[in-house]
């Protein structure tokens, strides 16, 4: 089937796809999008959490065909590009929160979710929100740091 | 061999060693523009699938390919019989067989590959493979496959892979010394590395009949020498880059699709993918090894061992992948970091029909640490000592030895740590009107009633860099040049960068010794020669001992060029700020003057000192190149009705001998002891006759950001002079010592005698309550 998906702000068409093909498959293998990653393929890990209409979602969970209408960003589009991190990549790598980084694109978009919708969350909350993204490298404690370092410099910032 | 201290740290130059610059792929990882072995994608390129065993022990009766061949898409359909060159491998024995022959030692074992044009088209077509099998009896008790004469030899050479004893002093009669006397049986569960990059990767035919591959691997020379041989290729026909790696940990040490892919690229001549998925990954990697251990310790009314028996059987799985060194340091390490004047240990590595085990951070020295630990917490229970009493009382130091008679000849601070790790503030009481800070979390499953606190303590020592005679070494080439207008230096290396941070420190090292700020890392490939693995905490001190020595061999050509140019001596030359300095005249000349066109560039070796041995008899011999030692204090919540559980605090002390990159190395310390934590207490591939029950992350649970105390780590430095910059390796020492830090504190919190781990909620709840 011919597929339209809306991703990160642009139209992108994909033909000849298998009505079985997760919404993960579809941006990695057909559109060249493979910062979403795919360490479970079965909701598990977070991985390859994108934005469905504003809200997480485990990419690999959801038709690609159920995408369609709806407006999905990924990693790719949050901030612009290398030479223009959004706060919460830059506390990432400043804050030493990246090892392999394979379970980093999904944690850059819950924490942007988590540091965008508020202003400085506590500890538990952290916890909570991020609960659904595996790291296996980290042991998580400057996946924390990060994301209390991005929140810190976005309210310094006002933004 | 250079030695280094501390003190020639003294670098001006931006980002050097001692300072955490940022990683030079961080902004990369965060963009999602890095590219891993699952990202990569050629034109015209097929996917590769891989049909695996559903016995744990069968003979092949036949194999019928026909149907799966008609499918259409498909493009190939291999069996052991398209196997080019040799086809067996293995890391050290070569007894692994590249797709199943005639047996299949293990569900999950290669059989028979596909490739197609659509992954499910490949997927669809496998399960038209037909094969025959004649089901056999699994082996899958390894004390049995150890001991028992009678039991089937699952391989010509029998089920016995290793067996390594260690014999010091006179054990009978050391025992009639002792007042106290305890014993054990300790068990560890089988874990799994769960990486989260799965194992994949391209292959590309090459027009010359070789292969080019793009895989994600822990030694890439290693692979090669695998490889190149069962494709019937010389090692320069296949040509091998390191692609992202999603992690390691020690499952990327063995090959899984390498080989595969390959045979599928060179018969199809189209490139191919594989990528595991989570399932698979289960199945495609080797784990770590399971033991069953037997312990005594004897010691005096005042707290001194006398002596120490143990029997320590690792359950290597189908195939001997690297078992026989797990074997040694599980030997070598047997008693830990205490003076134990007389020893028996007998260590067994075996054979059975379970999944292959092999290399996993800690490496042998993760499950005897569990097991000794838990006899210290037994000696000071009966000696009536507080837990950190008998351990330092016993505790090794500089000048003592080993088990192996192996002389301490660098600092080993235990008596430090342990004092100061005594000091270290304890978390407060728990808040019980926060559920969130209770076990079960917001399942809301207790307000606080039947929760006891326990605290315990674990410590472990590591064997760095590899052990028993190995010439390991590694390789750096770096070029110094003028790019721009600045002087660049380029490192190129084979060592494989799986997350640890080796690539910002390369950088870090060459800014140092060469005093230029602009430093890229070329990409890992077998272009250059051998770094040996990312492996047993080595690649700061042999991979940084290289690129250190490549960057003293292009300064001291800098200095030549400068002494017969200027008409100093070279001894007197110093490089600073991207400029050449003499020690009378002061800045001689910009270092892009100075070079021009020309470009620098030296290749290096690195070898540690050499170690020997284990006597094959007694198990003595210098036998490690470096010892590590890391300390944990862990503080547990345990509601002991529903026997869930909260680690609420880790408190670690570890010297590092030097810290190259704080940031790199708290991140090396938090990691191991998060797995050390899932291996207390939820970690564990679980067997039934050989078979998985839970290859998942469903069901296969690793620590999430919930089950993570806070980590407050005290990192000391106590300068290793034989290591390069005085470092010691950092990697591996926190994953021994924090499992049986937790199992102690479970211990305390419920007197049980929690002599398993993983521990489960039934192991709490049913002897607790009855
Ligand atoms: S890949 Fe989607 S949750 Fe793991
Ligand atoms: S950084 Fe490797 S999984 Fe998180």
């Amino acid at each position: 089937m011919r597929l339209n998906l809306t991703i990160n702000g642009a139209q992108h068409t994909a033909d000849d796809v298998w009505p079985g093909e997760s919404l993960l498959y579809v941006l990695r293998e057909r559109l060249g999008l493979a910062g979403s990653k795919n360490a479970c393929e079965q909701g598990e890990c977070g991985s390859c959490t994108v934005y469905l209409d504003g809200v997480p979602a485990c990419s690999c969970l959801v038709a690609a065909g159920q995408a369609a209408g709806h407006e999905v960003v990924t990693v790719e589009g949050i901030g612009g590009g290398e030479d223009e991190l959004h706060p919460v990549q830059e506390a990432f790598v400043d804050a030493g929160a990246v090892q392999c980084g394979f379970c980093t694109p999904g944690l850059i978009v819950a924490a942007h979710n988590l540091v965008e919708r508020t202003g400085e969350p506590s500890d538990e909350e952290i916890r909570e929100e991020l609960a659904g993204n595996l790291c296996r490298c980290t042991g998580y404690e400057k996946i924390l740091d990060a994301v209390r370092l991005a929140a810190s410099r976005k309210q310094e910032a006002g933004t | 061999m250079t030695v280094g201290t501390p003190d020639n740290l003294a670098s001006s130059t931006r980002g050097g060693v001692g300072q955490s610059p940022r990683r030079p792929d961080g902004t990369r990882k965060v963009t999602g523009q890095f590219a891993y072995s699952s990202d990569l994608w050629h034109d015209d390129m097929l996917w590769g699938v891989t049909l695996r065993s559903p016995h744990p022990h069968a003979r092949i009766r036949s194999i019928d390919i026909g149907a799966a061949l008609a499918t259409s898409g498909v493009y190939a359909v291999l069996t052991h019989e398209d196997v080019p060159g040799i086809k067996y491998y293995g890391l050290e024995e070569n007894d692994q067989p590249v797709l199943a022959v005639d047996t299949v030692r293990y569900q999950g074992e290669a059989v028979a590959l596909v490739a197609a044009d659509h992954p499910e088209t490949a997927r669809r077509a496998m399960h038209e493979i037909v094969v025959n099998y004649e089901v056999l009896d699994p082996l899958t008790d390894p004390v049995r496959a150890a001991l028992d004469p009678e039991a089937p030899a699952l391989h010509e050479h029998g089920n016995v892979v290793r067996h390594q004893p260690v014999r010091v002093g006179d054990v009978p009669s050391a025992r009639s010394r002792a007042d106290v006397v305890v014993t054990g049986e300790y068990e560890i569960g089988m874990q799994d590395q769960a990486f989260l990059g799965p194992e994949s990767g391209l292959a590309v035919p090459g027009e010359d009949g070789g292969v080019d591959l793009y895989v994600a691997t822990q030694w890439m020379h290693t692979d090669l020498r695998e490889i190149a041989p069962c494709l019937g290729l010389p090692e320069e026909k296949v040509r091998m880059t390191l692609s992202g790696v999603g992690g390691a940990f020690g499952a990327r040490e063995d090959l899984s699709m390498q080989v595969h892919a390959a045979m599928l690229a060179m018969h199809t001549g189209r490139p191919i993918k594989i990528v595991y998925n989570r399932e698979e990954s289960f199945y495609g990697h080797v784990h770590r090894h399971p033991a069953k251990m037997r312990y005594e310790h004897g010691a005096t009314a005042d707290g001194r061992i006398v002596y120490a028996t143990a029997r320590i059987v690792l359950d290597g799985g189908a195939y001997a992948s690297s078992t026989t060194n797990v074997v040694g340091n599980a030997a070598s390490l047997g008693v830990g970091p205490y003076i134990v004047p007389n020893v028996e240990i007998d260590a067994y590595g075996v054979y059975t029909n379970n999944p292959p085990c092999g290399a996993m951070r800690g490496f042998g020295a993760v499950q005897a640490c569990y097991a000794y630990e838990s006899q210290m917490d037994k000696l000071a229970r009966e000696l009536e000592l507080h837990p950190l009493d008998v351990r330092r009382i016993n505790a090794i130091h500089q000048g003592a030895a080993i088990a192996t008679g192996q002389v301490v000849d660098t600092p080993a601070p235990m008596r430090e740590m342990i004092d100061r790790l005594r000091d270290a503030p304890l978390p407060e009481a728990v808040d019980s009107g926060d559920v969130r800070n209770l076990p079960g979390g917001v399942s809301n499953t207790t307000h606080g009633e039947g929760v006891r606190r326990g605290i315990g303590y674990g410590v472990g020592l590591k064997n760095i860099c590899f052990s028993e005679g190995f010439d390991d070494y590694s390789t750096a080439r770096v070029r110094l040049e003028v790019v721009g207008g600045e002087p660049a230096v380029l490192v190129h290396t084979a060592a494989a960068e799986v997350g640890q941070g080796l690539v910002t420190l390369q950088g870090q090292i060459a800014r140092t010794e060469l005093g230029v700020e602009r430093v890229s890392i070329a990409p890992a490939d077998t272009q250059v020669g051998d770094a040996g693995s990312s492996s047993a905490s080595r690649q700061s001190y042999m991979t940084g001992g290289a690129v250190k020595r490549a960057c003293e061999a292009v300064r001291d050509r800098l200095f030549q060029l400068a002494a017969e140019r200027f008409d100093v001596p070279a001894d007197q030359l110093s490089l600073s700020g991207g400029k050449l300095v003499s020690e009378h005249s002061g800045v001689l000349v910009a270092l892009a003057d100075l070079l021009g066109d020309e470009a620098i560039e030296e290749t290096r070796e690195f070898h540690h000192r050499p170690t020997t041995g284990m006597d094959p008899v007694t198990g003595q011999g210098d036998t490690h190149t470096q010892l590590a030692l890391c300390i944990h204090r862990a503080v547990v919540d345990v509601d002991v009705e529903l026997g869930l559980l909260k680690v609420v605090d880790l408190t670690a002390v570890q010297d590092v001998g030097t810290v190259l990159n704080r940031v790199s190395l708290e991140g090396q310390i938090h990691g191991g002891t998060a797995q050390g934590l899932g291996l207390a207490v939820m970690e564990e591939i679980q067997l039934a006759d050989g078979k998985l029950a839970n290859p998942s992350f469903t069901d296969y649970l690793i620590p999430t950001i919930l089950d993570m105390p806070p980590m407050r780590l005290d990192i000391l430095e106590r300068a290793d002079p034989n290591a390069p910059y005085g470092l010691r390796g950092a990697g591996e020492p926190s994953t021994l010592s924090s499992t049986p830090a937790i199992a102690a504190a479970i211990r305390d919190a419920t007197g049980l005698q929690i002599d398993r781990v993983p521990v489960r909620p039934h192991d709490i709840v049913h002897p607790v309550t009855g």
